[in-house]
């Protein structure tokens, strides 16, 4: 098992390097001088500039710029915001909580409906509800999710006047310092009145918008895992002991479909946080999706380089602890 | 005796027939190629079938609404868009600006990832391990993330949407290839041609490759439909093609300031993704079902 977990670790360094020197290079293919960017377009003197290039390491060779931002970089050093002038770390992690609170929701919604579903289409297969959710589960993992956040917020908000349309808590009436940064926690420490409701109120539309394509996927697993196992010898052993049908398939056919199941989940990561970029633009919802937009139509480089490097740097090491996981719960794995 | 019958010979049914029988047998995929079909004459003859060009403004027709609402124009089916412009003429040429992208992708992506896959499965050693860790990097990075920072650094346009989006699904066709071009390697007709004296070009593309493309085709389809709704999300997100080409994420951005009064033009462009998304996926999941023998009902 150490053997393993060191293999797979060392397996993800050059991944990292390739990572940092991706990012390294992409802001410097970007078009318009970092230092011009900074300064204004016009007006600088040429002692100016020198001393700017300088202090921003650009009169280096490029192998020791790599090395100078690795470096920082290992340092927690991701740079400061143009726009803001805070340093990118500090303004991601203060931003990460909302993507974070809206991406749990978002798959928790998917895998609460999704698995239940799943299951009773597959032991009802041929049913119409079967049908009515595979063709469902299509559309749903068909989704433009920015058409269908904004058409949920036509119908829901717009016309039945039931949910908020941005934001992640009614900010005229609420207002407290946040400790954790998740607004469902924070909201219930605040002991204000109708917090908590609120925050719920704003969540629903973008956890059903992110969740939606997740719950597709997990809801067809589901039942095409399920029907694989249903037809195993010791599901009808099972059933041959005399068992209730709830138990065969609560307890025998469930916990093999989903092994499975949970591996589909754990390839949703990545897809969220692309998800979580549409849905919070389109709610407003200030995380880091969003803020990764803005930076965009801000040129502001520096926020967007640490960014894309913390999300996916992220995301690498959710794969590899999910890796990791199934190494210990499946030995063939391990040894694969 | 002119009109005996031929003797019949029990011929077994061809690749082809043998898989359009399983295909036909699923009406959701039958379906969705129909609906497929139809997008794609929408697309090529845009210009014979769309009652006007996806960019002419008509004066004082601002956002009607389509032609059976109160207040519609019998002239503009699906009603006009803020700037006067037919909505009906902008969908149909923006199915082929979707089509375009879709395919565009797919090859690009395909071609590339037929070589690197099976330059890997082929030199093995350092040149493998150094492509798939440049193909594991590339999906460590959430797609759209991934489109956006190649967008950043190109510049929004139609182009710079296709190249960005060929990179985020490139490693999928790359490993698929690799993998089903190791696992035919221990196989007897490739030691047979190499005996032969079958040079490695020819090994690669005429004795490997076509075994391995049923479970490429499959994702080449899917991968056309993937590539419509990233393009149409970074239309939306501003970062795709510019107006005033009629793209339909493009077209929902510009949308986005009319859900409260006009409801249609919000609605419609979605409209659009979706059902062609949809039958693609339909018609890719009839594919999947038909190329593969185990499925196929006999």
């Amino acid at each position: 098992m150490i053997k393993f977990i060191l293999r797979r670790l060392l397996l993800t360094i050059p991944t990292f390097v390739a990572l940092m020197f991706v990012t390294f290079i992409a802001i410097r293919l970007v078009p318009g001088d970092p230092v011009e960017v900074r300064t204004g377009e016009h007006g600088i003197s040429p002692e100016r500039l020198a001393y700017f290039r300088h202090e921003l390491g650009l009169d280096q060779p490029v192998w020791k710029q790599f090395l100078d931002y690795v470096w920082q970089l290992l340092h927690g050093d991701f740079g400061v915001s143009l726009s803001s002038n805070e340093k990118v770390l500090t303004e991601f992690l203060t931003l990460f909580p909302a993507t974070l609170e809206l991406s749990f929701a978002g798959i928790l919604f998917a895998v609460i409906l999704g698995i239940p579903a799943g299951v009773f289409a597959a032991v009802k297969r041929g049913s119409w509800f079967d049908h009515t959710l595979m063709g469902a589960a299509v559309a749903g993992f068909s989704m433009p999710i920015f058409w269908w956040g904004l058409l949920l917020i036509m119908l829901v908000s717009e016309g039945w006047h039931l949910t908020p349309v941005a934001g992640r808590i009614d900010m005229i009436k609420y207002y407290f310092e946040p400790t954790t940064g998740f607004m469902l926690i924070d909201s219930l420490l605040s002991d204000q009145k109708g917090a908590f409701l609120s925050t719920l109120h704003h969540l629903v539309l973008p956890m059903i918008v992110l969740g939606t394509v997740p719950l597709a996927v997990i809801a067809r697993m589901t039942r095409s895992s399920m029907l694989e196992v249903l037809s195993e010898d010791y599901v009808r052993t099972a059933r041959a002991k005399g068992l209730s049908e709830f138990r065969v398939i609560s307890l025998h056919a469930l916990r093999n479909a989903l092994i499975p199941v949970v591996t589909v989940v754990g390839l949703q990561v990545g897809g969220l946080l692309a998800g979580a970029v549409l849905t919070e633009t389109i709610f407003s919802w200030p995380g880091v999706g969003k803020w990764l937009i803005d930076s965009i139509g801000r040129r502001d480089y520096p926020a967007l380089q640490g960014g894309i490097l913390l999300i996916s740097s992220l995301v690498i090491i959710i794969n590899l602890l999910v890796d990791l996981l199934y190494g210990a719960i499946n030995p063939r794995i391990r040894h694969g | 005796m002119a009109n005996a019958p031929a003797p019949v010979t029990a011929q077994p049914a061809g690749p082809f027939a043998a898989f359009w029988s399983a295909f036909s047998h699923n009406r959701g995929a039958v379906g969705g190629l129909i609906i497929l079909l139809t997008i794609i004459v929408l697309a090529i003859f845009a210009e014979w079938i769309a009652p006007y060009s996806a960019i002419e403004q008509f004066r004082g027709m601002t956002k009607l609404p389509p032609a059976w609402a109160e207040g519609g124009d019998a002239r503009f089916v699906l009603g006009t868009d803020a700037l006067g412009r037919d909505m009906l003429s902008r969908l149909i040429y923006g199915a082929r600006i979707s089509l375009f992208i879709g395919l565009s992708v797919m090859s690009v992506s395909v071609v590339i990832g037929i070589t690197l896959g099976l330059v890997a499965a082929f030199l093995g050693g350092v040149v493998d391990s150094v492509l798939m860790r440049i193909m594991d990097l590339i999906m460590s990075i959430p797609s759209l993330v991934l489109a956006i920072l190649v967008v950043s650094i190109l510049g929004p346009s139609l182009t710079n949407t296709i190249v960005a989006v060929s990179v985020v699904y490139l490693p999928n066709y790359v490993r698929l290839v690799r993998g089903s071009a190791l696992a035919e390697f221990g196989k007897d007709y490739i030691i047979a041609a190499k005996v032969a004296g079958v040079g490695p070009i020819r090994l690669m593309f005429v004795t490997v490759l076509p075994n391995c493309l049923a479970p490429l085709i499959v994702q080449a389809a899917l991968g056309v439909s993937n590539a419509i709704l990233e393009a149409a999300a970074l239309g939306f997100l501003g970062l795709g093609a510019q107006p005033p080409t009629p793209e339909w994420g493009a077209m929902l951005a510009d949308a986005r300031e009319f859900i409260r009064s006009n409801p249609w033009i919000v609605t419609l462009p979605g409209l659009a993704i979706l059902v062609s998304v949809v039958s693609i996926n339909l018609f890719g999941d009839g594919l999947r079902d038909a190329l593969d023998p185990k499925l196929r009902r006999s």
